[in-house]
């Protein structure tokens, strides 16, 4: 008798697809994981054992997604230096990245587990005729949603790999090998699907609690037409600005205070459009907030004071942040959150900790001062899209020469951030003073430490050119200016190499 | 003539031998002992006795005039050590066409033994075996001819008394084979090459060790045996480390040169700690075994009690084992059927230390003292934050803190059941049939208490504290029958055995953790439980063909069947075939005296590797998520499900070995010896490779892509140096070259592609030192260059530009060296005279590298003082290379690690008899890791993985042992 060699899993928590996948509560928890995916590294916890987590070849608090994007979008820029010696973790300051790099390859991998994912998804509820009619209605959101979250991360490929490897639920499980496609093709993409889901997704703020909707779909596409240039050679302002407007007439307004945007209590706020849950009871990883709050605190800060179990003295910010502000106590400009005691403006060694102003932006206290639910993982939720980046996109895309805005109203939009931060008017500009110049300081001001500043210094122009230099760019203390090719990151070799259809876009 | 009387003994237990035969030489003078081993005979003066029995060496014995004769016989070398066990049998060493040895009791290593690995370490050309440090009942790593895998297991099949054993960790005690008592087992074999191990098909090609228990005999009486020890462990050797005073000298004078803040200073205390006087401690063991060994009419039976507890140096470490052993071997049906029926049951229970203590005893500031009265976490001296007093979370934990408030325990109760039986066709005495049932259960029961004052409870919400509980069980059951057909055809001259079979065989396993605040209920794990199983299911057969006892012929085949794989590659066959030529048998050779024994060998064989990890790795799988992992819809939080990647294509890696060796022997057997070629090839290596992005639901999968070879000789050498009354020398060598190359790793040809990382070394998170790439063997170490002044001292942060490019980055790493000896060699000598005896066992290593973790983590100047407001001690080492920053690719710290272990020395003294002339007792006195010569700067050059990180480390130890044996 063989017949025992055709097993299935006995594991209460491990099953065949086929055992879960019976009811719409089945569907819900698989579509969790590809939420979760933003926030979470496996399935057990912050940590599993036996190298379990999603992504393998990497530690698993590195493999987070929300973690991988700030230090790409982040460490790259004026924005923040890490102290730390994992790995190569300094050559992203230094934009030095090679293709061998493993965060690198850590970040991709993890873009491309959602998309595989999402397409599984997909597949798996293409046919659901076996469910009452009511959750096959709701089936139907769920999959405009994956739909969107597989278009949220091809747009984070193809903003930091520019070309890269296509699939889509078309294809199946198994040895193949994904063709490449170019940034044209990988936006028509985003922008079709995106374009397609819309009637299937609720409407704006009116799906649960972080689950995308409508405007969360237009804060997308709004963030893909003003980058379009970069991506298809051609500016498409003009959509750009109308879905800004889609979203500001939508029912969104700026939270009263700014700081509450970044505390523990922060999942209710008005501003948010699509935001990444966390919680320090049920969804812990070594990344997300926990590692953007814990990884920001050290030198003579107080772990207290921002609810947290001891800080990990990692990322602080170069003077090219700090002197965008006129006034850095806070006082004038409430957005200027530094932690100046004992620590110096002048960064003469990144792995000195105390060189550098350390940012004390994002807490893991409520807005009414209470530590969170865990002080060794945070509660505080990450806004991925909110209404004052929407003005500013929408600003930018008026002075771009887009149509359907206008610019006194751009200057309104400016304004009001302008009266959040500063309490009053004393703080507004006039139609004169808003330019493109502006716009990008006042987009650090305004966004920093919130994973825009890379995608934003290429639009400008700014990442790799002598045009604007700060600390440490470059790898030298004066700042210097770089090979455009580190305007994006390699093809991480490991993918190159497992597939041969991958070419290099760049000179790595 | 003269009447003499006599008693023999067997020289080992001081049993008393019935039915030996005594003959006086050159005549047709004989008698036979009695029940209790005497005898009366009348002889001439002069008279040579010789005396002769089943099972033991015969002697010549000299009368030399005397009328009372006492006479111990030796169980016959010639006849256990070549006897050896096969799969599913035994043979003659003689009649052996592979490469097989035998190691049995008498000549086991001596000393405190934890587990059966320890009793051949060093005995066996090919076995190298490496313990992974000296915890009591410590892991062993056993390597047969190097390893012929990277990511599936290397460990050989180990088969204890038939039953084939899951060579699965279980958790709560460090090493599976510690719950065997080492006193119960009779003899070790190592199968060596395919032709030998092709039987065991799928999981032999890391070779296997059958491990054989002691037995009743029939005929014997009953015998009592105690045997006893009393041992002391003492710290041989710790690292070098600044005292209190030198370091404070230390930090002043960085501080005085600007080099350090001088905010350290305010940090330095006034007292001088030696963290690993700390922690270490002398420790002490004892060990007690009894058993009875005899036959009841026809029954042999033995059963035996074994009792270990034993302390580590590093403190509260325990070692508690409770054996028994139960074995009994009827007879029936005119010796037509025989059982034999074993029940082996093991009790431990274990006590861990955290050993993360143990670095950081290296590390801990010395100017400390290890008590702070005002601290709140139970009076330990703690790092408190400048700025608000309190605990930094980064700083080091205190040493004797995290040994002392950490409460580790585990319960492993392990037995192995299982009756055999075998049936001699009356009919067909020729024909046999054989059945084979057993059982090997194990349960753990465990937990981890932390109190809520301990200041190392980093994962937690501080003052939760913690009690972890954890649950394992492991279930192996097997059922095989097999046929036995052996015919002598003497008008052929030949001999034939064929053998058929069949055999299933269900592994299961379970676990569960948990866990909840110190003092209260508070969930901190919430209840997980995991359970796989799998199955194998064999059939299987051999040939053995004798031609004129000279030509041998052996032809094995397998087909096995695993769960692990999806349906269309389940199974696989293994073949082998092997001859032999006895040319000491041919007519040029009979008369030659010199020559004893020649014999060539030559074989070839293929195994396979059916354990490459998971149990469920081709089929579809998900796996939900727990309550930590899970995400918010509303006010919900679901578990996720999330898919698993698998390889539907992927089966177990084969192995090709080609053997030829030569056993030969001089001067009637007083040296001989075996040499030794292999080649081994293992095809469809298992790697966890990158996927084409995009295309599973990860990004690396475990598949069949790789090839990897090793190839190499072995010697082994025993001598009787000595054999002259009253003096006797015996002497053992043995020698093993491996080399071990990596062939293939990934399925593209790509020449850019650099390899695999491994090696995962301490300091730095995620960074890798070793690396597994084409054309070099496995873990080959990865660094950089690094660049000396002309005085010799290496220039910090100076390395070779190996591709000349200008820059030092990740294109300048090269491979230097690994961890694998060139030659590893083992010594073993045993010398006696009247009644005391002297015997030691060493092993060398040669050109085994080891990369000084310690030295590279812990010996450079920047890690005296954190801005966060704590101190590190620095190793003195610091000086030799001078670095300020870590350096941890640099080559400085890739270094030589050969070395001469003396891993025991033995001196006994057989007292004879005391009380009664039943009773008989030996005394020993044993010191074990004697000495090591080695040019490693660290603490001990024997790192099996060759990262020196963090070892516990093994003691000295000095045990006095006692063996008293009552004959009724």
């Amino acid at each position: 008798c063989t017949d025992d060699l055709n097993v299935s899993p006995i594991d209460p928590d491990v099953q065949t697809p086929g055992n879960v996948l019976t009811d719409l509560e089945g569907y819900k928890q698989l579509l969790a994981k590809l939420y979760g995916g933003l926030a979470l590294t496996g399935q057990i916890g912050p940590a599993s054992p036996d190298s379990q987590g999603d992504i393998v070849g990497i530690d698993e608090g590195f493999s987070s997604y929300l973690r991988g994007y700030f230090l790409h979008q982040e460490m790259t820029t004026d924005e923040a230096v890490i102290g730390w010696n994992d790995q190569t973790i300094k050559d992203f300051h230094d934009l030095d990245y090679g293709a061998s790099d493993l965060f690198v390859r850590g970040m991709y991998s993890r873009i491309f587990y959602q998309i595989t994912l999402a397409n599984q998804f997909l597949r798996e509820t293409a046919d659901v005729g076996n469910l009452p009619e009511a959750d096959q209605q709701q089936i139907v959101a769920f999959r405009a949603e994956a739909r969107f979250l597989r278009a949220l991360s091809y747009w984070h490929a193809m903003d930091m790999f520019y070309e890269v490897p296509f699939v889509t639920e078309e294809n199946k499980i198994g040895a193949f090998l994904p063709e490449q496609a170019t940034s044209e093709e990988v936006f028509k993409y985003i922008e079709s699907e995106l374009l397609a889901i819309n009637d299937d997704l609720a409407d704006p703020r009116q799906n649960e609690y972080a689950r995308a909707d409508k405007a969360a779909a237009w804060a997308l596409l709004a963030k893909l037409y003003l980058n379009a240039n970069l991506y298809i050679g051609e500016g498409r302002y003009t959509e750009c600005i109308t879905y800004c407007n889609k979203i500001i007439n939508a029912g969104y307004s700026l939270d009263p205070d700014y700081s509450h945007m970044f505390l523990a209590d922060n999942e209710n706020s008005p501003e948010f459009i699509f935001q990444i849950a966390f919680d320090g009871a049920n969804t812990q990883s070594y990344g997300g907030t926990t590692f953007i709050i814990r990884g920001a605190v050290g030198g003579s800060m107080s772990a207290a004071n921002f609810g947290i179990e001891g800080g990990w003295s990692g990322m602080r910010t170069t003077s090219g942040l700090v002197n965008k502000f006129d006034d850095i106590t806070g006082n004038t400009d409430s957005r200027a959150m530094f932690y100046t005691n004992g620590q110096s403006l002048e960064i003469n060694k990144i792995s000195e900790f105390t060189d550098g102003y350390a940012i004390t932006k994002f807490k893991n206290v409520t807005s009414t001062g209470a530590q969170g639910s865990n002080a060794q993982f945070t509660d505080t939720d990450f806004p991925v899209f909110r209404l004052a980046d929407i003005y500013l996109t929408y600003a930018e895309a008026v002075l771009r020469g887009g149509t359907g805005g206008s610019a006194a109203t751009a200057l309104q939009y400016m304004n009001d951030l302008r009266e959040r931060a500063y309490g009053d008017a004393s703080g507004n500009i006039s139609q004169g003073e808003l330019n493109l110049d502006y716009i990008i300081d006042e987009r650090a001001r305004e966004l920093y430490w919130e994973c825009h500043r890379r995608t934003d210094l290429v639009r400008f122009g700014l990442l790799t050119t002598d045009n604007y230099l700060w600390p440490w760019k470059g790898g030298i203390k004066s700042g210097k200016s770089v090979d455009g090719k580190y305007n994006y990151f390699p093809l991480p070799s490991s993918d190159v190499a497992a597939n041969p259809n991958l070419k290099q876009p760049f000179n790595y | 003539q003269q009447t003499i009387t006599g008693k023999v003994t067997d020289d080992e237990d001081g049993g008393e031998l019935p039915g030996v035969n005594i003959l006086e030489k050159g005549t047709a003078n004989g008698t036979v002992t009695d029940i209790s081993g005497n005898f009366t005979l009348k002889v001439s003066e002069n008279a040579t006795l010789i005396l002769s029995y089943v099972g033991y060496a015969t002697q010549e014995v000299s009368v030399n005039g005397r009328t009372n004769l006492e006479i111990k016989m030796s169980t016959d070398v010639t006849e256990l050590t070549e006897v050896v066990v096969v799969g599913y049998g035994t043979q003659k060493k003689e009649d052996a066409t592979g490469a097989v040895a035998a190691v049995s009791s008498k000549d086991f290593n001596k000393g405190v033994m934890a587990s059966p690995q320890d009793l051949i370490k060093g005995r066996i050309s090919g076995v190298q075996i490496t313990n992974a440090g000296g915890a009591p009942g410590s892991q062993s790593t056993i390597r047969i001819r190097g390893g012929s895998s990277l990511t599936a297991s290397n460990d050989p099949l180990i088969v204890v008394d038939g039953v084939p054993l899951s060579n699965e960790d279980i958790s709560g005690v460090r090493n599976p084979l510690s719950l065997i008592n080492p006193n119960d087992i009779a003899s070790v074999s190592v199968l060596k090459d395919a032709s030998a191990t092709a039987i065991y098909g799928a999981r032999a090609s890391n070779g296997v060790l059958i491990i054989t228990t002691k037995r009743g005999r029939e005929g014997r009486g009953m015998n009592i045996n105690y045997s006893g020890n009393v041992s002391l462990y003492t710290i041989p050797k710790t690292i070098d480390v600044y005292s209190g005073d030198e370091y404070r000298a230390l930090v002043q004078s960085r501080v005085e040169s600007g080099r350090t803040p001088a905010s350290a200073l305010d940090l330095l205390g006034d007292a001088n700690t030696d963290w690993q006087d700390e922690i270490f401690d002398t420790a002490i063991g004892t060990e007690h075994n009894v058993s009875v060994t005899g036959a009841a009419k026809n029954l042999p039976y033995r059963a035996s009690v074994g009792y270990t507890n034993q302390d580590g140096i590093l403190k509260t470490t325990n070692f508690e084992r409770t054996t028994v052993s139960v074995g009994v071997d009827p007879s029936l049906l005119d010796d037509h059927l025989k059982v034999n029926l074993n029940l082996k049951g093991a009790l431990t229970k274990n006590r861990f230390a955290e050993e993360g203590a143990i670095g950081s005893a290296i590390t801990f500031d010395p100017s400390q003292s290890p008590y702070d009265p005002t601290s709140q976490y139970g009076g330990y001296f703690y790092w408190r934050s400048p700025e608000d007093g309190s605990r930094i979370a980064l700083a080091p934990s205190n040493p004797l803190a995290l040994i002392e408030q950490r409460n580790d325990q585990a319960d492993v109760n392990r037995y192995i059941l299982n009756g055999q039986v075998e049936y001699k066709f009356h009919f067909l005495p020729e024909l046999s049939a054989h059945v084979n049932v057993a059982l090997d259960k194990s349960d753990t029961d465990g937990g981890v208490t932390i109190p809520e004052t301990a200041s190392f409870d980093v994962n937690q919400t501080l003052g939760d504290g913690r009690r972890s509980s954890y649950t394992g069980e492991t279930k192996n059951e097997l059922l095989e029958y097999y046929m036995k057909y052996k015919k002598e055809l003497p008008s052929i001259s030949s001999n034939i055995e064929v053998l058929g079979g069949y055999s299933w065989q269900h592994f299961y396993r379970e676990s569960s953790n948990f866990a909840k605040a110190y003092l209260d209920e508070t969930v901190k794990d919430s209840l997980r439980i995991d359970k796989s199983e799998n199955f194998l299911i064999s059939f299987y057969g051999r040939l053995n063909y004798t031609f004129k006892d000279k030509y041998l012929f052996t032809a094995t085949v397998r087909r096995d069947g695993s769960s692990r794989f999806a349906k269309d590659n389940q199974f696989g066959t293994f073949i082998s075939g092997a001859l032999a030529w006895k040319i000491k048998e041919e007519s040029f050779l009979k008369d030659v005296d010199v020559l004893s024994d020649l014999k060539l060998r030559i074989g070839y064989g293929e195994t396979g590797q059916e354990n490459v990890g998971p149990s469920y790795p081709a089929i579809p799988t998900v796996t939900i998520s727990n309550g930590l992992a899970r995400y918010q819809f509303g006010n919900t939080f679901y578990n996720t499900i999330r898919y698993n990647g698998y390889d539907a294509n992927l089966k177990w890696e084969e192995t090709v070995t080609y053997n030829a060796g030569i056993d030969f022997g001089f001067l009637d057997g007083r040296i001989s010896g075996s040499l030794d070629y292999y080649f081994r090839k293992t095809n469809d290596l298992l790697n966890e490779i990158p996927i084409p992005i995009g295309t599973n639901f990860t990004n690396e999968i475990l598949t069949n892509v790789g090839n990897l070879e090793n190839q190499g000789f072995e010697l082994g050498l025993n001598a009787v140096v000595i054999n002259k009354e009253p003096f006797r020398w015996d002497f053992g060598f043995n020698l093993t070259r491996n080399v071990n190359k990596i062939t293939k790793l990934i399925s593209v040809d790509d020449p850019n592609y650099i390899g695999d990382f491994t090696g995962g070394i301490g300091g730095a998170k995620g960074n890798n030192i070793q690396i597994h790439r084409e054309g070099q063997p496995a873990s080959s170490f990865f660094v950089y260059e690094q660049v000396y002044d002309n005085q010799g001292k290496p220039i910090e942060g100076a390395y070779v530009d190996q591709n000349e490019d200008g820059v030092i980055n990740d294109k300048d790493r090269i491979i230097r060296e690994n961890p694998a000896p060139k030659v590893y060699m083992g010594f073993s000598s045993n010398f006696s005279y009247k009644k005391f005896t002297l015997g030691f066992n060493a092993r060398m290593n040669l050109g085994n590298y080891v990369y000084n973790n310690i030295a590279s983590q812990y010996a450079t100047y920047t890690n005296i003082y954190s801005t966060q407001g704590f101190l590190n001690n620095v190793s003195p080492e610091v000086t030799r290379s001078g670095f300020n920053q870590p350096r941890y690719f640099s080559s400085f710290y890739i270094e030589n690690a050969s070395f001469f272990r003396m891993d025991n020395v033995t001196l006994g003294y057989d007292v004879g008899r005391v009380v009664s002339d039943k009773i008989r007792m030996n005394l020993n006195f044993t010191v074990q890791n004697v000495f090591v010569i080695t040019d490693y700067e660290g603490l001990d050059p024997e790192i099996s993985n060759g990262i020196d990180n963090n070892i516990y480390p093994r003691p000295r130890t000095f045990l006095l042992g006692v063996n008293i044996n009552f004959q009724k």
